[in-house]
């Protein structure tokens, strides 16, 4: 059959919606911050639980957040699992290390890599520092922290990681 | 029925474009003022949770879940949200305190459609299968509805235009409106025609902003000690999506919420209309028999500033107020949804 009585039987017709995306104004102070290679979270006045990155409320209090706390890139492993499956669009070849890390100062954890490590050694407790990328590749994103890698340091018992 | 009470109404500013704020930031005052007018203390305090939101006016995914950050919802809430105007999270709150599962309830509705085109969000929105392929926009579908009127003789552009001056007019009393002043009728039939029959100011603007609410049983009403009003008929109908199915010149979804919430057994002191579009207001009017007797849109109505997602609870608000105030009796609030007020909710409130 030539090519001009193939039947079609699919078409591709994406459409498309463009926003102006903000991110909220304690969200924006948190992202002026780390686009300047500090990690800033926000204290909860209620509570006084610290949240990085923070989104402008105490979840737990229902207030906002206004004091800005300067936090340490070190952090503890609060949970991981190892990624196995690949996703589409990820450049990151499986399999490597999600992990939900509580920054030394802060509260409540974030999601974000571990690497330069066996990932059959990494433990909930587990002791890891943030590794940047280079100041030039710098954006207003949580990706200007490459991943994390183990600190030679003592683990915490896993009960007390987090809150 | 159970009668249900309205105890407390907060609307943040309507504003075109409400900046850096986020979705937790836009609900966290209005929520937090909601709850102390209604003298409570935190969200724990009422016995059920419910929003309206859309998150394709933000462009943000799950923004409907993030804004339950902002109530403090630590130990947990029964919470739930519904896909469109807030004033339908009333209705699903009112059916819980019907079958005895809530006492009282918190609402809160938010839109932020300025970071998008609300037109074509609206035409994408919620509709893959029907309209959708065509691409048309929520303005260009209310010009053709206006358009219908015009040729059958049902209104005519001065009266269209009779409608924005009065909005104008009344939202020089209202702090939170977007859009004000005096215009006259001449003034505004001067203005050039954007899509006709459709002139600009024919159309509510786009605003961001949010409401919140607290409603609740008449006995716990009066345990709170605060004044009220009660919800005495409330009921809401859809429409076909099948535009050419449907007789746009007059609402019938309308009609039958109005005979539905018992609209016509009594006098109308005041009525809130959801018309984002200035003939729509008058089909709105006609649909519900309201005569000359009943103040229409006294906030300005959603042409003085429309908060997709918010403005239904807002008309329901606005009612309450008044009739808080002992400014009006009786009053009638109304919601509508889709294109071309495909769907429409009726409320009728009264004073104790």
């Amino acid at each position: 059959m030539s090519e001009e009585n193939t039947e079609i039987t699919m078409m591709d017709a994406p459409v498309y919606l463009d926003y102006n995306f903000t991110a909220g104004a304690a969200t924006s102070r948190f992202l002026s911050a780390i686009k300047q290679g500090r990690l800033v979270g926000q204290r909860c006045p209620s509570c006084g639980k610290v949240y990085v990155p923070p989104r402008g409320s105490c979840a737990k209090c229902g207030v906002a957040t206004r004091e800005d706390v300067p936090l340490q890139s070190t952090a503890t492993v609060q949970s991981f699992t190892i990624v196995y499956l690949p996703i589409p669009g990820n450049p990151i070849k499986p399999p490597y290390i999600i992990a939900n890390l509580v920054l030394d100062g802060a509260d409540i954890s974030f999601i974000h890599l571990i690497s330069e490590c066996n990932n059959d050694d990494v433990r909930i407790g587990q002791r890891v520092q943030a590794v940047w990328k280079p100041e030039a590749e710098w954006g207003y994103a949580m990706e200007n922290i490459a991943y994390f890698k183990p600190l030679d340091e003592a683990a915490v018992n896993p009960d007390e990681v987090g809150q | 029925m159970r009668d249900v009470a309205v105890v407390s109404w907060a609307q943040s500013p309507t504003v075109r474009d409400a900046g850096a704020r986020n979705e937790v930031e836009l609900i966290m005052p209005v929520v937090q003022q909601a709850l102390a007018d209604a003298g409570l203390s935190s969200v724990q305090e009422v016995d059920f949770t419910c929003s309206g939101s859309c998150d394709y006016l933000q462009g943000a995914p799950f923004a409907f879940v993030a804004g339950v950050d902002a109530l403090g919802a630590v130990p947990p809430i029964k919470e739930s949200h519904v896909e469109m105007d807030a004033a339908w999270a009333l209705f699903e709150a009112w059916l819980k305190i019907q079958m005895g599962h809530a006492e009282s309830a918190l609402l809160y509705g938010f839109g932020k459609s300025s970071p998008g085109e609300l037109p074509h969000v609206l035409s994408l929105q919620l509709d893959p299968y029907y309209l959708t392929p065509l691409w048309p926009d929520s303005i260009s579908l209310a010009g053709l509805q206006a358009r219908a009127m015009l040729d059958a003789g049902l209104i005519t552009e001065a009266q269209m235009a009779e409608v924005v001056a009065r909005s104008r007019r009344n939202a020089k009393g209202n702090a939170n409106a977007q859009l004000s002043g005096d215009v006259s009728v001449e003034e505004l039939l001067a203005e050039p025609m954007y899509l006709p029959p459709l002139r600009k100011h024919d159309c509510c603007p786009v605003s961001d902003g949010a409401s919140a609410m607290v409603i609740c049983t008449v006995e716990k009403a009066r345990s709170l000690g605060r004044p009220y009003a009660v919800i005495k008929g409330i009921d809401h109908r859809i429409e076909t999506a099948n535009l050419g199915a449907r007789d746009l010149t007059r609402s019938v979804s309308t009609e039958l919420a109005a005979a539905g919430a018992g609209v016509g057994r009594g006098k109308v002191d005041v009525a809130e209309l959801y018309a984002p579009f200035s003939h729509q207001e008058i089909i709105l009017s006609r649909a519900l028999g309201l005569g000359a007797d009943t103040v229409v849109n006294p906030s300005g109505g959603v042409l003085a500033g429309n908060v997709m997602m918010a403005s239904g609870l807002d008309r329901i608000g606005e009612v309450a107020t008044r009739i808080i105030r002992g400014e009006a009796g009786r009053g009638v609030a109304h919601a509508t949804s889709g294109a071309c007020l495909q769907q429409n909710m009726v409320v009728v409130l009264e004073s104790e």
